[in-house]
């Protein structure tokens, strides 16, 4: 077990971690926002174009930490700078 | 599997490697413009018009009330910034489904050049409006201690909005390279098809929020 291993694993369970606990957030705060919305347009049908506009900026918004933690993952599987450097190191 | 179409090189010239993010780029710039041309060389007044001029139509007239109903100002002085950012992305996102063709916006250069667009605008469309010093006062509003949270804020909000439109489109393409390895029969249509909706939705998100931040630094001050 050197450093090399070391880092693959610290990369591949980080990944994964970082896509669980990321959405944890993003997901609650989401689902909240929809069932106000839902029974916003519920009371006031007449403004349903206006609260989905709103909701739908919103939900990109809320979407966007999400978003953030699967380009953290997605860098730690295909574009380690860490394992890079101990593979230009290694060879 | 290549994570951004920056790396796929098709040609150089000079020492430049023509990547396929400025080929892509070129291509639905050249759509964009060839089919605008195309369709408004003929403009009729008169009820028989040509269903390409009637699409543009709808289009604009869409985007116009839209601007209207976002910034509570008139539309014009926005439309052409704006209605430019929608359509590039909208159509960049839609093209996927042509096979052989990777999303620019699928690379953090475009988003992020995109973003940076709107970072730049935000202040001309400010400064016209309220002149140099009516727009550096919005900074210090309300207490002049806001300053450096309203410069963290411009920073901050440019980098999300590009990391945003990136993510979501790498995701799309990514999503689909890893289903057609596992189940290649019908699950990747289906997805292909969640991926044109997120595009569309990402580019309408894209340029609402540029006309949120636009109209907020161009808001008429009394």
């Amino acid at each position: 077990m050197d450093g090399i291993d070391n880092i693959a694993i610290a990369s591949i369970v980080m990944a994964g971690l970082t896509m669980a606990i990321g959405s944890i957030g993003p997901a609650i705060g989401e689902a909240w926002a929809l069932s106000k919305a839902m029974s916003a347009i519920a009371q006031q049908p007449d403004e349903a174009g206006t609260i989905t506009r709103t909701l739908f900026v919103g939900l990109a918004m809320i979407e966007s930490v999400a978003i953030y933690c699967f380009v953290i993952s997605i860098i730690l599987i295909f574009a380690n700078p860490f394992w890079n450097y101990m593979v230009l190191k290694a060879g | 599997m290549e994570i951004s179409p920056d790396l796929i090189v098709f040609f150089k010239i000079g020492g430049f490697n023509i990547s396929a993010t400025i080929v892509f780029t070129w291509i639905v710039m050249g759509l964009l413009i060839i089919t605008a041309w195309l369709s408004t060389r003929r403009l009729n007044v008169e009820p028989p018009i040509s269903r390409w001029q009637n699409l543009l139509e709808i289009i604009v007239t869409y985007i116009r009330e839209q601007i209207r109903e976002i910034t509570l100002q008139q539309p014009d002085r926005y439309l052409p910034f704006l209605g430019t950012l929608f359509l590039f992305i909208a159509v960049s996102n839609l093209l996927a489904i042509v096979p052989g063709y990777s999303p620019p916006t699928g690379s953090l250069s475009t988003t992020a050049a995109l973003a940076i667009c709107v970072f730049l605008a935000v202040p001309v469309y400010g400064i016209t409006q309220n002149g140099f010093i009516g727009y550096l006062r919005h900074y210090s509003q309300p207490t002049v201690f806001m300053i450096p949270f309203h410069i963290i804020n411009e920073l901050s909000r440019t980098l999300s909005m590009a990391v945003r439109l990136f993510g979501n489109i790498m995701s799309g393409s990514m999503i689909l390279a890893i289903l057609l390895s596992i189940t290649p029969l019908f699950v990747p249509i289906v997805m292909e098809v969640l991926g044109m909706l997120i595009g569309l939705v990402q580019a309408y998100i894209f340029a609402v929020l540029a006309t949120v931040y636009i109209a907020s630094a161009a808001r008429v001050h009394e």
